[in-house]
């Protein structure tokens, strides 16, 4: 074997928005970082997302961390980075046509209320009068008003640039094969080059690849890959600021700032969708289902023109709920995955928690219930 | 599988150049200086460009500028530009109404 390449505190394993964002919050506090990248900065699922910021229609269990990002976080995150992160505060609207879209949204709204959240349901009026280029059969809605949704290109690269300009050590190309113990201490990274990284701990945040290098020292967090995809449009006058969703769920959307619209939907078939590329390519059949989705809620994006169509992995875990936990059995081991599909938001959060694990303080809020033992014998 | 790429390696201080504001990325109107700060600011791949500054991101989707930033990127970091990959091709070929792409039946 190779001598050992470099040697750090703490070397994190998967530079997205998690790993970019705890790299942040450790060199700021003067830990020696080292981040190894299997691809580039923010390759999977952190550069693929849909961009919102949400607390409403989340699980109790990572609800307080998006209250927390939301309220801590969030609005200083780009004077804090010094890149514009793009963080629109104004709401996140879930639409709905029948009765039975109304019905849906009202148990929402009431399940969100019964968790200390500002919920509350719109009428046909205030709809129409908070985002006018709404179709007129949109009737119903529930808002929060203290979400929105930012950039997540320019946050995991925001994170990345912060970090590295306090000194963390970012690697990219290195493919992380192997976690290897010294002494009962997970400590040492081999990468798929050879080469041997030592530190004093090892955090995990490496998307759905999380299990495969974390079965390599015999912990088994349950995660399957789905995929996920969106369409872009071209820069379109501004028309509104809201996140928007719909009472199915089925598609989701946001103007940037920048003017365009991106819009992430699903045609049903995702779970039968056999992938076998290392990449995740956007299906055939995506845009033009997305199109019809879209135009129904908003038909004056009918002339909008889609200029790019895209996919991404979601690192799905049995109870849809992240992991973050430092791994008992094994010291040194932390861990932050499994945020299948709506961890964008809980992204500060989350990270700086990730970093209070690593350093061994109290979380800023608790994620007990998010340990990584929790599948054990249910699934 | 992507090359090795120490973000720590020295690439030099970024240094003004006379034709800096000359527009690279038409689309995005993206200037040949903000691509070097970006460059020095670590983003070391044409995906990581075309995210933080948006050069690429726009109409073409960098059909024109593309070449350019990439020989930009490779002048900076002192490599060949065949060393560099492309940004990550997407659909559609060339941008499309969503009335167009949402009606798979019926001509429009």
């Amino acid at each position: 074997m190779s001598g050992v390449r470099e040697t750090a505190d703490i070397i994190i394993v998967g530079a997205g928005v998690m790993g970019c964002g705890a790299a942040y919050y450790l060199a700021q506090r003067g830990v020696k970082v080292l981040v190894l990248e299997s691809e580039m900065i923010g390759h999977g699922a952190s550069s693929r997302s849909g961009g919102g910021v949400r607390q409403s229609a989340r699980d109790v269990r990572e609800l307080p961390i998006a209250i927390y990002s939301v309220q801590h976080l969030w609005p200083t995150l780009s004077e804090e980075l010094g890149v514009d992160v793009e963080y629109i505060q104004d709401g996140n609207l879930r639409l709905g046509k029948t009765e039975e879209h109304q019905k849906i949204l009202q148990a929402r709204t009431d399940s969100c209320v019964a968790a200390g959240l500002d919920v509350r349901m719109v009428d046909a009026y205030e709809i129409h009068q908070l985002c006018p280029c709404l179709a007129p059969d949109v009737v119903t809605a529930s808002l929060c008003p203290t979400d929105g949704h930012a950039n997540p290109l320019l946050t995991t690269l925001g994170y990345y640039k912060a970090a590295r300009r306090l000194g963390a050590h970012f690697i990219t190309g290195e493919r992380a094969v192997r976690l290897e113990r010294i002494k009962g201490r997970v400590r040492r990274v081999v990468t798929a080059a050879g080469n041997v990284y030592e530190a004093d701990q090892i955090m995990v945040t490496a998307g759905y690849w999380t299990r495969q290098l974390l079965n390599t020292v015999g912990i088994d967090i349950p995660m399957f890959k789905r995929i996920d995809q969106s369409i872009v449009t071209e820069p379109m006058p501004h028309m509104f600021r809201q996140m928007l969703g719909t009472a199915e769920g089925h598609f989701h959307g946001r103007q940037s700032v920048h003017g365009s619209f991106t819009f992430g939907d699903h045609t049903g078939l995702e779970i039968q969708h056999k992938n076998k590329q290392d990449r995740p390519a956007a299906t055939s059949l995506l845009a033009g289902v997305a199109c019809r989705d879209v135009v129904e809620y908003i038909p004056v994006l009918a002339n909008a023109k889609v200029i790019r169509v895209w996919a991404g992995w979601l690192d799905m875990t049995p109870d849809e709920l992240p992991v973050l936990d430092v791994v008992d059995e094994l010291p040194g081991l932390i861990v932050g995955c499994g945020f299948s599909g709506h961890g964008f938001g809980l992204a500060p959060g989350a990270a700086k928690i990730l970093s209070q694990l690593a350093l061994g303080e109290e979380t800023c809020v608790d994620v007990s219930s998010l340990n990584y033992n929790r599948f054990d014998g249910r699934c | 599988m992507s090359q090795i790429l120490d973000r720590n390696m020295d690439i030099g201080p970024f240094v003004p150049q006379p034709d800096d504001d000359l527009i690279i990325c038409r689309c995005e109107e993206i200037t040949k200086g903000e691509i070097r700060q970006a460059i020095h600011d670590g983003m070391f791949t044409m995906n990581e460009i075309k995210r933080y500054l948006r050069a690429g991101m726009g109409l073409c989707q960098g059909k024109t500028c593309g070449r350019q930033v990439k020989g930009i990127l490779a002048r900076e970091l002192g490599m060949s530009p065949a060393q560099i990959d492309d940004c990550t091709p997407r659909s559609p070929n060339r941008p499309a109404e969503m009335r167009v792409l949402g009606n798979e039946v019926d001509k429009v």
